[in-house]
């Protein structure tokens, strides 16, 4: 039998990008500790829906943990206090009966509210669309192993790939820096003989966009990797760094 | 599509080049740091006048010391203004903070060195100005601070100067402190210097935050026991 629980939530509420927001305080008390964090939310809003109020605003799609839609600020951390898990899987059983859990968005200039927990993240498409990709011809598939990829190099940036671009790295950091980001999707394509080509091109227009986006400087705080549900290490923004400065006085 | 054009102004002032100069100049400070320490511990030796000889040895290299100190002069000046601009950078990408806030704990390195680099940043900075004045520009040959090496030379009797300082509890106490927040600052400036040089690896990284820890710590000691010790053996 499920542990039935009663949890009291303060959460962010906004009508409009303009208008001022404020925490509001709600109680569910027929939570389950099976559900996850955003089942939870559900529930609030069936209960709100009933009473006739606005349902609270908040992103999400695959609720797998895989797609970067979701991304919540719970109890002060980004996707909650489990880590390497976005917070559709964060379930209520990390918490206990009783707690008041607050929850806010995302906050960053580059990251506009919408509306309560929505945030507009469309300054990392911008970022990506500035050079996070390799220009190939597409068509027929590559013969497999046409390009030698070293065991190790193949494991690293996969490790890099697995971004999903929720912005937990900006929410999290102090100084709302989208260096881990921006860092993920270079240091991937500098591990790749693909990534190869245009790889000075890439790193200072992708950097030179996260400027352009208004996000803060990087003082190595590493609060990114902590609250990254999949993990991506810092050792990318050495990476990004080091592409830089090669980058930049490159051909 | 080409590359965005780059200028060596343009590159040192972009997010990554903030990094860089700040690191850059962090290292030259922290081997300053380290060798005015080394040079600070002669005091101790058996040798009365080790200290004199030591201070007068490098006031004699003449313009050689003067193009460091403008070095130095240069790298303090750089680092404040990257680390202040970099505060105010963080306010203006976060104008509404939140009402709940917390680290997620490790792999984080945001503890208490990384989170206050700004305030031991502005007190290391006043802490100079004041050390400066009360030694570098303090009594020196004409006010009557004057010793004899064993060779017979006329210098500046610094190690008086200290001396006297020191016996002084609000020197005697008040270095010490600002010593441990110059170890926190390099606690975590070191790692992040070479962090931002790119120099970090998934590998390396915990053995170089250790190794921060570790110099930040002998450095703070290095130069805490000499004031102490010129209070206590009074």
């Amino acid at each position: 039998m499920a542990k039935n629980m009663t949890i009291n939530l303060r959460i962010w509420r906004q009508k409009s990008p303009e208008s001022p927001g404020k925490l509001v305080d709600y109680t569910v008390s027929n939570a389950s500790e099976h559900m996850s964090f955003l089942e939870l939310l559900d529930v609030l809003n069936e209960q709100l829906i009933a009473s006739e109020d606005d349902p609270v605003e908040f992103d999400s799609d695959c609720r797998e943990g895989i797609c970067g839609s979701c991304g919540l600020m719970v109890a002060g951390i980004a996707h909650g206090p489990q880590q390497r898990t976005a917070v559709c899987q964060l379930h209520m059983r990390s918490f206990k009966d009783g707690d008041t859990i607050t929850v806010e968005p995302f906050r960053a200039r580059a990251f506009p509210i919408v509306r309560d927990l929505v945030v507009d993240r469309s300054a990392f498409d911008r970022i990506i669309t500035a050079h996070g990709y390799v220009s190939v011809k597409t068509g027929s598939a590559p013969d497999a192993n046409a390009i030698p990829i070293s065991k190790d190099a193949a494991e690293e940036a996969m490790d890099f790939a697995a971004c999903i671009g929720c912005g937990a790295c900006v929410a999290a950091c102090p100084n709302g820096s989208a260096s881990l980001f921006t860092a993920a999707k270079i240091a991937h394509l500098a591990l790749l003989p693909q990534g190869q080509v245009e790889a000075s091109r890439r790193v200072v227009a992708m950097v030179d966009q996260m400027e352009a986006e208004g996000f803060g400087d990087c003082s190595n705080y590493a609060e990114c990797e902590a609250v990254c549900p999949k993990g991506i290490s810092v050792s990318g923004i050495a990476s990004m760094r080091r592409a830089y400065m090669k980058g930049a006085f490159s051909k | 599509m080409s590359r965005p054009d780059v200028t060596l102004l343009s590159a040192l002032m972009s997010p990554v080049g903030r990094k860089v100069l700040t690191g850059v100049t962090g290292i030259g400070l922290v081997a300053f740091v380290i060798v005015h320490m080394i040079g600070n511990l002669s005091y101790l030796s058996p040798d009365p006048q080790a200290y004199n000889a030591y201070a007068h040895k490098l006031m004699s290299w003449g313009w050689l010391l003067y193009t460091m100190e403008i070095g130095l002069a240069l790298c303090f000046l750089l680092h404040a203004i990257v680390g202040v601009s970099i505060q105010v950078r963080r306010r203006k990408a976060r104008p509404v903070g939140y009402k709940a806030y917390k680290s997620a704990g490790s792999p984080s390195r945001s503890g208490y060195s990384a989170r206050s680099m700004i305030l031991t940043g502005i007190i290391l900075l006043g802490f100079l100005i004041l050390h400066l004045n009360s030694f570098k520009f303090g009594p020196g040959e004409a006010e009557g601070y004057t010793a004899i090496l064993q060779s017979g030379e006329e210098v500046r009797d610094l190690r008086r100067l200290m001396t006297e300082k020191f016996r002084e509890p609000l020197y005697a106490f008040g270095y010490p402190v600002v010593m441990v927040l110059l170890g926190m600052h390099m606690r975590h400036g070191v790692w992040s210097a070479l962090q931002s040089l790119g120099m970090m690896s998934r590998r390396l990284s915990p053995y170089v935050y250790a190794f921060a820890a570790v110099l930040g710590a002998l450095v703070a000691i290095g130069f805490l026991v000499v004031p102490l010790y010129i209070y206590f053996s009074a």
